[in-house]
């Protein structure tokens, strides 16, 4: 079986978020980036996945030479190859173009990505491929299990999960519970030393399709201070959130 | 020319994202001189359908055959229903997550998520959008002669607009690509994810077996319960409940955290409500720097005087 994981580059969770260049562009002066943590679950998952039944394992990434560092924890973790698509992922419908492309010359059994990126969480590059190459998709999977070429997963559905049945191949978007997070893989040391010997592919593009150009960026206005009531008042705190902030 | 919303039912019914999702592309409509329609797919009364008037679309377009996690055919039929619009509108829910990737796809048309902002340029789309987990807002321009937009719940109010509308039904069967073969909701629950209120708790409550006056308190405010991390992962209260990154990110008017200290990652989801209240025995607790009113203090003290306090106002 082929599997093909979807990784993508996100700001750690912790950085502060700054602009440059008039607040047009992310300042990503001093931000540690790492493998978005959504795509982890789906990257276990593929290579818990080989372990079981044996299967090879490609990571791809949409990005310049700067997200090489993800893609090689990619392999330090277990995959056995990474392509990395040589372009800035400018907007979701680009960057599924180009994943669509390579998977066009070069096909996979189960495609697993995020069910959104942690940085902007619009989570619309699977069902983009999806469509570009005619694949049956289930989003927000929480449970895969394959058997020969039967799919059977679970999808989180508002309020509940949805079972379904389907077959390979399939693209997936994944999130916790395809594996836990205490089972996830840390790159260890004999993991990071082969990653360096595995083959890293890129692709160059040309004249990606962009669709959306971003303009400015800006922060939310600042909070008010905290507004402290005492414990022996919470009457107060009750007539607060009703006649000044109005939510109850 | 049109504005189209997709019109997402739960077992028959629309909810309160459904109207907004219908308000916002009503309004859309207003700005570009236009009208509203609204594709509805799965089973659906005529008298349901029916209230997609009162907030202003004119030409509903009903699909009684047709499962919305058959995420290929529904953007087919929507695709069809969209030739003639310039927007597509989806309120930003597990299906509509599904369906509004592909249509993208199909249309070339630019996909923008979780918009806040109204249409700023009605000469192009520009729109705002939340980036980096709310920790900013992006200006943003689609470039294509369509675009499609998915809008958070709680992020744009409801507003009627009474108008003449007129249903299309359509029983035609679609083959889908994959088999539903079982799921499980519990229906009697507010759905996390476009409640107004959430009440969360974490460690603080020191076991699963204290949760009883949180879900009191929720029900008192007709509330969702929610939970942090480290509750959900030690088994706690289920995975669905949990909030933060990894987790659902939820914007509701009001989330009330009981003893949840505030690390960054449970912030990340939350930080789009509109008000937040803290309560917590650690003064130093991350929370209170985000929240708007905190109570220093023990859950078990504070929580029981809360329900009190609530229910002398909700008598």
């Amino acid at each position: 079986m082929n599997i093909l994981v979807c990784i993508s580059s996100v700001p750690d969770t912790t950085s502060k978020i700054n602009f440059t260049e008039n607040n047009s562009k992310f300042d990503d002066n001093g931000i540690q980036f790492v493998i978005n943590p959504y795509d982890e679950f789906g990257l276990t998952k593929a290579v818990m996945l080989k372990e079981k039944n044996g299967a090879k394992v490609t990571a791809i990434i949409v990005g310049e030479s700067s997200v090489e560092p993800v893609i090689r924890k990619a392999l330090a973790i277990g995959a056995d190859e990474a392509v990395r698509i040589n372009m800035k992922p400018l907007d979701s419908y680009s960057t599924a173009k180009e994943i669509s492309n390579y998977v066009n010359e070069n096909p996979f059994d189960l495609i697993i990505a995020g069910k959104e990126s942690s940085d902007y969480n619009g989570g619309a590059v699977p069902g983009m491929i999806a469509d570009m190459l005619d694949l049956p998709f289930a989003n927000a999977c929480n449970g895969l299990e394959i058997d020969g070429n039967e799919v059977t997963l679970n999808r989180e559905i508002d309020g509940g999960i949805e079972k379904i049945k389907s077959s390979l191949p399939i693209i997936i978007g994944g999130q916790k519970g395809l594996v836990e997070e205490s089972e996830l893989r840390i790159p260890n040391m004999r993991g990071i030393m082969t990653a360096r010997s595995k083959p890293l592919n890129i692709i160059e593009v040309n004249n990606p399709t962009i669709m959306s150009e971003s303009i400015q960026f800006e922060k939310p206005a600042e909070k008010g201070e905290c507004k402290m009531v005492s414990s022996d008042n919470i009457d107060q705190l009750v007539n607060m959130l009703q006649n000044e902030a109005k939510v109850i | 020319m049109s504005i189209l919303v997709y019109a997402e039912s739960w077992e028959g019914k629309f909810k309160k994202s459904t109207f907004e999702a219908a308000s916002y592309a009503n309004q859309l409509a207003k700005d570009l001189n236009t009208d509203t329609i609204a594709v509805s797919l799965g089973n659906i009364d005529e008298s349901e359908l029916l209230k997609l008037g009162e907030y202003g679309v004119s030409k509903i377009f009903s699909y009684s055959n047709i499962t919305k996690s058959d995420n290929k055919n529904s953007s087919i039929v929507l695709a069809n229903h969209a030739k003639e619009s310039k927007a597509i509108i989806f309120s930003n829910t597990f299906s509509a997550k599904m369906i509004a990737p592909r249509l993208s796809a199909k249309l070339k048309a630019g996909l923008l998520s979780n918009v806040i902002s109204k249409i700023l340029n009605s000469n192009n789309f520009t729109f705002q959008r939340q980036a980096f987990s709310s920790k900013a807002i992006e200006t943003v321009t689609v470039n294509t002669e369509k675009v499609i937009i998915t809008v958070s719940p709680n992020a744009f109010e409801v507003k009627t607009n009474p108008t003449n509308c007129e249903i299309t039904t359509n029983d035609e069967n679609f083959e889908n690509q994959f088999s539903i073969i079982g799921s499980e909701t519990n229906s009697g629950k507010i759905s996390l994810s476009e409640a107004e209120i959430v009440i969360s708790a974490g460690r603080g409550l020191k076991g699963p077996e204290n949760w009883g006056m949180i879900e009191e308190l929720a029900e008192l405010l007709n509330a969702a319960t929610a939970c942090s991390k480290p509750v959900s992962d030690i088994g706690w209260r289920p995975h669905s409940e949990h909030v933060g990154q990894t987790g659902k990110a939820v914007a509701p008017n009001l989330y009330v955290a009981v003893g949840i200290s505030g690390a960054i990652q449970h912030l990340a989801g939350v930080n789009s409500s509109k008000v937040m209240v803290a309560i917590n025995t650690d003064p130093e607790a991350a929370f209170f720097k985000a929240a708007d009113y905190g109570v220093i203090g023990d859950a078990f003290d504070v929580v029981p005087k809360l329900i009190e306090e609530i229910k002398k106002i909700k008598n």
